[in-house]
């Protein structure tokens, strides 16, 4: 038992030992033949434990057998198999309860070494597996050391080579300082020689110049003169001084009055900047105690602690101050009071705005704890009602518009009456005035839109006789022309002919624009759809609407007011149609036909 | 605008009277004074050799003419035109002449800063100063014309005297702490002298008119220095520019740096109104062009029209590189110029030849940027008012106001390229004047557009 227990119970210390241990148990353990059995009671092991048991007992060495087994159980410690008797000499029975009890003892054992066998065979394939991960890991690791080594040798090379780079650096910054001081040293030298030289050099230079000034003073040049007519008077008038020690003394009390004059107005100056800024600093003065006047009552009520003792000063020196009217001295005592009590003023201001600061922040984090608290549900009710209130007022606006375009498509009148009334009165005027003249142009237009309908009228008189003329010559044209070839005819139409009816019907068109130039821009329009206009009839009838409906016709000239380009076309197009109108004989409703498509022209003429 | 006739000009030698009231141009050897409002010739008069300077008298009495070539100095009377003074510096030779405030006293620098004479048209008498220094600004005249400064160098040290200008008597004389004192300016208030050194060093010293030192300003060593300064008509600001390109202003209490104005080359910030010349694209109807182009029209062809265009602000301007290996590069800001009203500083970087800068001196801050289409050649505020003149040397003249800005072609036939201005003391007027020749123009009295 203690054996077993050494080999399945792993002590929990490194795993690789356990295994050795585990295995050099295994191997050199003396153990029994049982034990061996125990330890691997595989399937094959288990059929020569059967053949065993079979050679072990036969019909003979029962007795053997039994005693064998009992004396092999004693000794493992099982209670013996055989009942003992009083007598030596009796045979031993078996005791068959006991027996049994071995067996089961035995299967028991059997069952638990089983178990324990199975155990012990997870834990070694869970060792091989964490093994062979160690490994794994080992040799993973090893390559990483091999790295890291490599690593560390390479940063080792190039720290080596850096510092072999920074003494060389060092050396030639040495080497530097060493030129600069060198370079310094000589700018040193070179400057003082310069400097030594440059005064030899100008001694030498005053040598000469006095040498020169000698000469030149000396010779008594008679060049150097004054050449003038006569001498001018002073500009001030007054002869010149002989020079004296008087006037020399004068010089320097003039010279003194200047600069006293100097200081006099720059004190003045600073006087006078002086008493700006102490009235500057009194006006704060007044003001910082009026500010903190009021506020320095509440404190002094709760606790009399040094701000409210500074106040007292603050108030003593006010009243002094005021007693006194001190601005105007400047002796340092007042300055010193006044400067003092600003500065108190000053700290008690400065404590109190911190003060200030210190509640309005703490008032800040309040609110905001209690905005918080409030918000979830506040929030909702909130944007409810607000929901609510938008859907009111959509409603609202929409009945609103409503009623308006009900008002405005029912009652049109009233509301335009309503809207003069809300016109002043001159405006109202100049409204009526302007009615007035619209009308009377009204009418002047009505006039000549019949003039224009009577001419209209004349003219398609006449263009209905041309008309005939045109068809009757024609129809001479083309009689004349069938004696030719076909495609003759064709070629001579499409060529010249063509144009020449183009010029035809033109012209008459101009005539009538000459005509009736002394018209306005209706009337043009009208002239312009003329020669458009293929038929008598359809002029007629255009004619017709006209007189019967004048609101129509300023709608119809629009829509046929062509452009130069629609123009073009139609006349083309017209152009063509009188052409197969030739080619077929002069047929009419074909014209009409080519009407129809002119005017569809213009329309898609117009802008 | 209107503009006159063009008249012929020598040297670009035109100046306005001091009361306003003539105008003298040189042709050659000839001096022409003419009357202001009518432009008619009032008087000619006829100098010994070719004019090199031309200069009025402070009350527009006497006219100076100088000839440095042959050391001669002719004066002319307006009122007397038959009185002549010639002034002959014989061998000593002349390099500068000037006349002095009161219009009675005439100051000859002879050659190599010799001495300087000091000529009386009243008395006889001739007076010496010695020692005067060769430098960018020797002389300054206080503005009420009653001290002169004058820079000095005596045994390798730099001194300034001042002199009382009614007698000529010296009034104070010290020494300087200076490398090599490049110039003096006077502030307009009389009281206050500005010294700075040469552009080695930048070091400004500012003297009070007893010649107290009451302040020196460094704002860096090691690198080249101050270029150009100027003081705001009020005597309150001092600008200095300097070759950092930056312009420094200091203020006159305590002497000190009120704020520095950078010039970069790109500007980002979009409250600056930057204004840029375009060229007019001028549509040549090549048909209408008769055949042998008239000389109006040929120069009309060269002279193209330009305009002013707003620009949004990212806008980089066109840089020169200075060359580094010669002196006098062309960087930093070389011309500074107060507006009258104090309101406005006006500045050109020398490397950014093409732009104007216009500070606000009330915000202390850019206020507008106009990008020519040419180098900038000079400019001048109006008298009057806060209008600033440009020239670029194209026949266009530039005028900036708060307002607005605008470019004007001169009509004049051929190539007017205006090389410098002028304005009258009235600020209605102005004298453009090109390499040889001259041309007024007038504005109208409500102002451009």
């Amino acid at each position: 038992m203690g054996d077993w227990k050494t080999i399945t119970v792993p002590i929990p210390s490194s795993e690789s030992k356990n295994i050795s241990q585990f295995t050099s148990e295994t191997n050199m353990s003396p153990s029994s033949l049982y034990s061996q059995q125990v330890l691997c009671p595989s399937l094959p092991l288990a059929k020569s434990v059967h053949s065993f048991f079979r050679a072990f007992c036969t019909e003979e060495n029962v007795d053997q057998s039994i005693s064998y087994l009992d004396q092999e159980l004693t000794t493992l410690g099982f209670p013996s198999l055989c009942e003992e008797s009083k007598g030596k000499e009796v045979k031993r029975d078996l005791n068959i309860v006991a027996v049994l009890n071995c067996i089961h003892e035995l299967l028991v054992l059997h069952r638990k070494n089983l178990l324990a066998q199975e155990n012990v065979e997870t834990q070694n394939l869970k060792l091989g597996s964490d093994m062979d991960h160690l490994q794994n890991c080992y040799s993973k690791l090893k390559e990483q050391l091999e790295t890291s080594r490599r690593e560390m040798i390479g940063l080792q090379e190039r720290d080596r080579q850096l510092q072999g780079k920074n003494r060389n650096l060092h050396q030639l910054l040495k080497n530097e300082k060493d030129e600069v001081q060198k370079l310094q040293n000589i700018i040193a030298s070179r400057a003082t020689q310069y400097n030594h030289d440059m005064k030899r050099k100008e001694r030498e230079y005053n040598k000469l110049k006095e040498r020169l000034h000698q000469l030149v003073m000396n010779k008594k040049d008679k060049k150097t003169a004054m050449d003038i007519l006569n001498y001018v008077g002073r500009a001030d008038g007054k002869r010149g001084a002989w020079r004296t020690g008087k006037t020399e003394a004068r010089n320097e009390d003039e010279m003194y009055k200047v600069l006293l004059n100097d200081y006099e107005q720059r004190q003045k100056q600073i006087l006078l900047e002086n008493a700006e800024l102490k009235k500057v600093l009194q006006q704060m003065k007044k003001e910082m105690i009026s500010l903190l006047a009021p506020q320095k009552q509440k404190p002094k009520e709760k606790a009399e602690d040094s701000p409210g003792a500074v106040q007292s000063d603050v108030e003593e020196d006010t009243s002094e101050l005021s007693k006194e009217n001190m601005w105007e001295l400047s002796c340092e005592t007042v300055r010193e009071q006044l400067t003092n009590s600003i500065r108190k003023q000053w700290r008690i201001l400065k404590s109190h705005v911190e003060k200030l600061d210190n509640q309005v922040s703490k008032v800040h984090l309040g609110g905001f704890k209690d905005e918080e608290v409030i918000s979830r549900q506040d929030h909702e009710q909130e944007t409810e009602k607000l929901e609510l209130e938008i859907q009111q007022c959509k409603e609202m606006i929409q009945t609103q518009q409503q009623l308006l375009q009900q008002f405005t498509t029912a009652c049109d009148d009233d509301t335009s009456s309503l809207l003069q009334d809300c016109y002043l009165l001159e405006e109202k005027e100049r409204l009526e005035e302007e009615w007035a003249l619209f009308k009377e142009q009204k009418k002047n237009f009505e006039k000549e839109r019949r003039s224009f309908t009577e001419a209209a009228i004349r003219l398609g008189l006449e263009r209905k006789a041309f008309e005939e003329d045109r068809a009757g010559w024609l129809k001479q044209q083309f009689l004349n022309m069938t004696s030719f070839d076909n495609k003759n005819s064709e070629s001579a139409f499409s060529g010249s002919s063509d144009q020449d009816n183009l010029t035809l019907y033109s012209k008459p068109g101009q005539k009538f624009y000459s005509v009736s130039s002394e018209s306005s821009l209706c009337t043009s329009k009208l002239t312009k759809s003329l020669p458009v206009s293929p038929s008598t009839s359809e002029l007629f009838q255009t004619i017709h609407h006209l007189s019967t409906n004048s609101r129509v016709l300023n709608v119809t000239t629009e829509d046929t007011k062509p452009n130069q380009v629609g123009r073009e076309c139609t006349t083309q197009r017209w152009s063509m149609a009188s052409r197969s109108d030739s080619q077929e004989g002069g047929c009419s409703g074909s014209r009409s036909l080519a009407c129809t498509d002119s005017s569809i022209e213009h329309r898609d003429g117009l802008p | 605008m209107n503009f006159s006739e063009v008249f012929k000009l020598s040297n670009q030698l035109s100046r306005f009277s001091p009361n306003g009231k003539f105008l003298a141009s040189c042709v050659q050897y000839r001096l022409v004074v003419r009357d202001v409002s009518t432009l008619q010739i009032l008087q000619l008069y006829t100098c010994l050799d070719q004019i090199q300077y031309l200069e009025w008298s402070a009350d527009s009495l006497f006219i100076l003419c100088a000839m440095y070539k042959r050391g001669l100095v002719q004066v002319w009377s307006l009122e007397q035109p038959e009185w002549h003074c010639k002034i002959d510096e014989g061998s000593a030779g002349l390099v500068a002449s000037c006349w002095s405030p009161d219009g009675r006293h005439i100051l000859n620098t002879t050659e190599f800063h010799l001495r300087i004479t000091v000529w009386s048209l009243c008395t006889k008498s001739v007076s010496y100063i010695k020692y005067p220094k060769a430098c960018q600004q020797g002389i300054t005249f206080t503005k009420d014309g009653r001290y002169m400064a004058l820079a000095e160098r005596r045994d390798c040290k730099d001194y300034i005297s001042l002199f009382v200008c009614s007698d000529w008597q010296l009034l104070r004389h010290f020494d300087t702490d200076t490398q090599d004192l490049a110039g003096i300016e006077w502030a307009p208030n009389g009281c206050v002298l500005a010294a700075w050194d040469s552009c080695l060093e930048y070091k400004v010293l500012l003297y009070s008119l007893d010649g107290r030192l009451l302040s020196t300003y460094s704002a860096y060593e090691w690198s080249l220095g101050i270029k150009t300064i100027a003081w705001s008509p009020s005597s309150q600001f001092l600008a200095i520019g300097s070759y950092d390109e930056k312009v420094r202003i200091l203020n006159h209490v305590t002497w000190k740096m009120i704020t520095e104005f950078g010039h970069t080359a790109t500007i980002n910030n979009p409250k600056i109104v930057i204004y840029k010349e375009m060229e007019k694209s001028q549509n040549l109807e090549m048909e209408n062009l008769p055949f042998p182009p008239t000389k109006a029209a040929a120069s009309s062809l060269f002279n193209t029209e330009s305009k002013y265009e707003v620009v949004s602000s990212p806008v980089s301007l066109q840089t020169l590189k200075p060359v580094t290996d010669r002196p006098n590069p062309k960087i930093g800001v070389g011309i500074l110029a107060f507006s009258p009203d104090n309101c406005f500083l006006a500045t050109r970087n020398d490397n950014i030849p093409n732009a104007v800068w216009i500070w606000d001196v009330q915000k202390l801050k850019l206020f507008v940027v106009l990008e020519h289409l040419a180098a900038v050649r000079s400019f001048q505020w109006n008298p009057q008012q806060a209008r600033l003149a440009v020239c670029t040397g194209r026949s266009q003249v530039y005028l900036w106001s708060p307002a607005g800005c605008v470019s004007v072609q001169v009509p004049a036939e051929g190539d007017f390229q205006v090389l410098s201005l002028c304005w009258h003391r009235s600020g209605d007027s102005m004298a453009l004047l090109s390499k040889d020749q001259l041309c007024l123009c007038y504005l109208e009295s409500e102002g451009i557009k």
